[in-house]
């Protein structure tokens, strides 16, 4: 693209938020996918946060039907999509409503006049048209009739009034790329590969982004366009990644890392279906994916797998987890590896199923009958998607156990630039299957519960193994020989050696992030808060003021320098998006004092709300001068 | 090495030379059923059995949910798993698949496979994976002390229905050809002939096999198959059938064959003394007629009536395992050396200096 000089003044800035929302159906999604990967090619820093209904088409013009996308991007490492938008581009009057309240003042307002009709301004409570009276007055308001352009645009090709006005979301996201001097090549070839079989409306869909751009660059309508120099990243090579495709190159990593063939065994459910659709296409891997009847049979048939000696694999979400709790407490008791991924969404029940939540967390520890203790690993990021499974795989391998690997659906469907992992380096793990008897009297037998004197893991010998036929279930077995036994002593300590191999393993200590040194407030968080606090926190130490932040990547068992950590700081703060449920395992193992500060509304924490809440513990006078903070919040928007 | 036994369903399991016994089948556990259970009978069966099919050993899987027959795998010196409540076929599954080389076995019961396991019972049939399903119906909840199953009879005076069950009773035949089944096929736990010539025309077939096993549990439901095991009641009453054959049964007739036939009635089928009617118009078994082997299930009703056993359908259909594993062969040979550096990498990256 060519800069125009005697253009619209360039305006460089560090950091910008772009939010599009429109009617589910609009393509919202596709949008800010398209913007993110231009952004990510041009080698910005970003993380996104996509935010859609449950429904595939809610009713159109509602405001239950808005989806929308949020973008940040900027020439420095960011660690959140952004809590308000700087532009926000509304397709019609019901994104409008729902998503002004979000727009600061003065903030730019890109909408589609079009679909601002009597009938859909009434549908969604507006007793006036917003753009004709005064009550957007504080915005830099755009208004651009987006079909109407984008029919004009496409008059030649011969397409449908209906079909032509459908590129709109293209022609808008021409427009903001003209905006923000994005490459456009990207997606050009983009849509040509998505409508391959349909040239026309690929072509249609193109023509609609250039016009969007020619609009911005001809019309004059736009003083200033504005310029975000790519990021000061570490050196390396980075592409964009979402959580859950993050998950599924873990898995399939995991499975040369182990040498091991991988058995998805798995059944639908949002968010993590992605995984299911990643891996599917990955069978070149030697990966197997099964789309079972339900999530048990999904669970079932990776821990059959598993026994026969492949790295068996489940994916889920929320509900799904529930019905996983039976056979994954087989697992525990068989002592076999599986990974369990849960994707968690906002709950109880079906709950809020494309928004994020973080209350799976008791239940991933507790949730089954009995004491049935399993490994626990959560991932701080969409690419940290990757190397929590690659770790999760290796621990499950090693230890003979169930893992679980809690995402969320900020995870997995946010995207952040990656830098791409050298697949050499990635450690190896040999599964060491038994190859003959192993009985300490000498009879010849295999005792498939003789455990390894360091690991506690039991041996793996898998079917087609001659002299180790033996049988495992579900029934308490004897400690070393295997067989059914009743015995009470025996049942004590089999209880005790599943809990201490566990407890066992070895996962690296906890590190604190304190800059000044001095901090007497240490902000622990699990999880995809790790975006949030870590902002939260640098916004904090902006105005002047020391916060120690650390995060748990290992949940169970966590780190052995932890209590010490903790016991370190006078103030301990666990923010979550549950009620506090990392706050009472702290609480009921390292008898600390922890405060927790919770949301639960199927959003992320913003980097502001956690500022906030930091500096109430940090300098409880702060927050009584409204006017301090507010200058000092603009000052630092990290 | 493998070699071809005439038995699809094993063609990939690695055989033996070497002279197998009941005893080299048989795991070191005491077994723990109640005297007089129809479970011995089937293990002894299927001790004598296994080492009759030539393969290896250590290739065998058995997998069982819960219950009294769910206990089978620890009493046989195989590879085995006793599962939980309902799910074998899903843990079978995973093996099948991924293991070729086994030949997988679920033992179940009428509970476990029809209850709460349903779902996965119809879907592993539908799917046509590789693995024998031994259904164990003694139409009781044995292990949990006495409460009706699915298969019991209505008005079942039980521990839970003091006054009669309510629920109308699953016919597992039928509804296994109703799910789709390649293989289905039904035995008295006591006719050891019968049962192992089923057992071998399921482990033959490649697919999915339904093995209904009627077997009694001397302490809950005592005498349930009384009826076809009496002989002054099983003459009019069990009807075995093989393919090719017209449908006779009873105490032989002058020609040789038994007294009582199965015809044709509208569209279902009728018994009729055989000596009455017309040999042309006696039923022929066709293993290959769905709506012969459905009509043979309603024979059967929940008073045992007309009882057939054998095999009722036995057809030749793609296999899921086998067709999953060729999808991922598939992939394999378009892509022999996959990247997974190259799948990382993905192709739109940026580098920075």
């Amino acid at each position: 693209m060519t800069t125009n000089q005697a253009g619209p003044e360039v305006r460089a800035k560090d950091r910008v938020v772009i939010r599009f929302a429109g009617d589910s159906g609009d393509g919202m999604q596709l949008t800010g996918d398209r913007f993110t990967s231009e952004t990510a090619t041009f080698g910005n820093d970003l993380s996104t946060l996509p935010n859609y209904p449950a429904e595939i088409r809610a009713p159109a013009g509602t405001l239950p039907g808005v989806s929308s996308f949020q973008l940040h991007f900027a020439n420095y490492d960011i660690l959140t999509p952004g809590d308000r938008p700087d532009v926000l581009v509304a397709m019609n009057p019901a994104a409008l409503k729902a998503n002004i309240g979000d727009l600061p003042h003065g903030g730019v307002l890109i909408v589609n006049t079009d679909e601002f009709t009597r009938r859909n301004l009434t549908k969604v409570g507006y007793s006036g048209n917003p753009l004709e009276d005064d009550s957007l007055e504080d915005y830099q308001v755009h208004p651009v009739a987006m079909a109407t352009l984008t029919r004009g645009a496409l008059e030649e090709t011969g397409l449908s009034k209906k079909d032509a006005e459908r590129a709109k979301n293209m022609f808008a996201l021409g427009l903001l790329s003209w905006m923000y001097h994005r490459p456009h090549e990207g997606t050009e070839r983009f849509l040509r590969e998505k409508f391959a079989k349909k040239p026309d409306i690929a072509e249609a869909n193109i023509l609609a982004f250039r016009a969007g751009h020619a609009y911005g660059e001809t019309t004059e309508a736009f003083a200033v366009t504005y310029e975000v120099a790519p990021a000061r990243l570490a050196p390396g090579t980075y592409r964009q990644i979402t959580g859950n495709t993050a998950m599924a190159y873990g898995i399939v990593a995991a499975g040369r890392t182990t040498g091991l063939p991988v058995f998805l065994g798995t059944y639908p459910i949002t968010p993590a279906s992605d995984i299911l659709h990643e891996l599917s296409r990955h069978k070149a891997f030697g990966v197997t994916t099964f789309q079972a009847e339900d999530e048990i049979a999904g669970v079932g048939a990776a821990l059959g797998a598993s026994f026969g000696g492949s790295l068996g694999v489940t994916t889920t979400s929320g509900p799904g987890i529930a019905l996983k709790s039976e056979t994954i407490g087989l697992a525990v008791a068989l002592e076999l590896p599986l990974l369990v991924i849960d994707v968690q969404r906002g709950g109880p029940s079906t709950g809020l199923p494309t928004k994020t939540e973080q209350a799976d967390l008791l239940q991933a520890m507790f949730g089954r009958n009995g004491e049935a203790p399993l490994p626990i690993i959560a991932p701080r990021s969409p690419g940290d998607c990757f190397h929590a499974a690659v770790e999760a795989a290796a621990i499950a391998v090693q230890y003979r156990t169930p893992v679980i690997v809690l995402s969320d659906g900020a995870l997995a469907n946010g995207s952040e630039p990656w830098k791409v992992p050298d697949a050499s380096t990635l450690e190896s793990v040999d599964p060491q299957f038994a190859t003959e008897p192993n009985a300490p009297d000498g009879s010849g037998e295999f005792w498939p519960y003789l455990r390894d004197t360091e690991t506690l893991a039991r041996p793996w010998a898998i079917p087609g193994t001659p002299g180790l036929e033996h049988r495992v279930g579900g029934l308490e077995k004897a400690d070393g020989r295997g067989s059914i036994s009743y015995d009470p002593d025996n049942h004590d300590r089999m209880v005790r050696l599943r809990q201490a191999k566990i407890d066992g393993i070895d996962v690296p200590d906890v590190e604190v992030h304190d800059p000044d040194g001095n901090a007497e407030l240490l902000v622990i968080g699990w999880g995809s808060t790790y975006g949030p606090i870590e902002a939260g926190a640098r916004r904090v130490r902006a105005l002047g003021h020391a916060v120690a932040t650390a995060h748990l990547r290992h949940l169970n068992p966590m780190p052995a320098n932890l209590g010490v950590i903790l016991s370190r700081y006078r103030t301990v703060l666990v923010p979550e998006m549950n009620l506090g449920q990392l706050a009472l395992l702290l609480r009921g193992r390292y008898l600390v004092d922890a405060k927790s500060y919770t949301k639960v509304s199927g959003l992320p924490f913003k980097a502001e709300e956690l500022q906030d809440v930091f500096l109430e513990y940090v300098d409880p006078d702060f927050l009584s001068s409204p006017e301090q903070a507010d200058t000092a919040r603009q000052e630092a928007h990290a | 090495m493998t070699t071809d036994l005439g038995m699809p369903g094993l063609a990939l399991v690695p055989t033996t030379d070497a002279k197998q016994t009941a005893k080299d089948y048989t795991s070191d556990q005491e077994v723990r059923w109640c005297p007089g259970c129809g479970d011995y009978a089937v293990l002894a069966a299927v001790r004598q059995f296994l080492p009759t099919l030539g393969i290896k050993r250590e290739n065998t899987m058995f997998v069982s949910g819960i219950g009294c027959s769910s206990r089978f795998p620890y009493y046989l010196n195989t590879y085995g798993m006793h599962s939980i409540h309902g799910r074998a076929p899903t843990i079978a599954t995973g093996l099948a698949v991924s293991r070729p080389d086994l030949s997988v076995w679920v033992v179940t019961g009428d509970g476990d496979a029809l209850s709460i396991g349903g779902n996965h019972l119809i879907h592993a049939l539908r799917r046509n994976v590789n693995l024998k399903i031994l259904l164990f119906n003694n139409r009781i909840y044995g292990l949990t002390k006495g409460q009706y199953s699915p298969t019991s009879e209505v008005g079942k005076v039980t521990k839970s229905t003091p006054m009669g069950s309510l629920d109308h009773p699953f016919n597992p035949i039928s509804l296994a050809l109703g799910a789709e089944a390649s293989f289905v096929g039904r035995a008295l736990d006591s006719d050891r002939k019968g049962l192992t010539e089923i057992l071998g025309a399921a482990a033959a077939h490649r697919g999915s096999a339904l093995v209904e096993i009627f077997q009694d549990c001397p302490i809950f439901n005592d005498g349930s198959f009384d009826l076809l095991r009496k002989p002054e009641t099983k003459d009019q009453r069990l009807i075995p059938i093989r393919h090719g054959e017209p449908i006779r049964f009873g105490p032989a007739g002058e020609d040789g064959l038994g007294q009582y036939a199965v015809v044709q009635r509208g569209f279902g089928l009728e018994v009729v003394d055989g000596a009455s009617f017309d040999p042309a118009d006696i039923v022929t078994h066709d293993a290959t007629n769905l709506e012969l082997a459905f009509a043979l299930s309603r024979l059967s009703d929940q008073d045992l009536d007309h009882t057939v056993t054998g095999v009722f359908r036995d057809v030749d259909r793609p296999t899921y395992d086998d067709a999953a594993r060729a999808q991922v062969q598939q992939a394999k040979d378009a892509d022999p050396n996959a990247d997974l550096q190259a799948l990382l990498h993905g192709r739109d990256t940026w580098t920075i200096a």
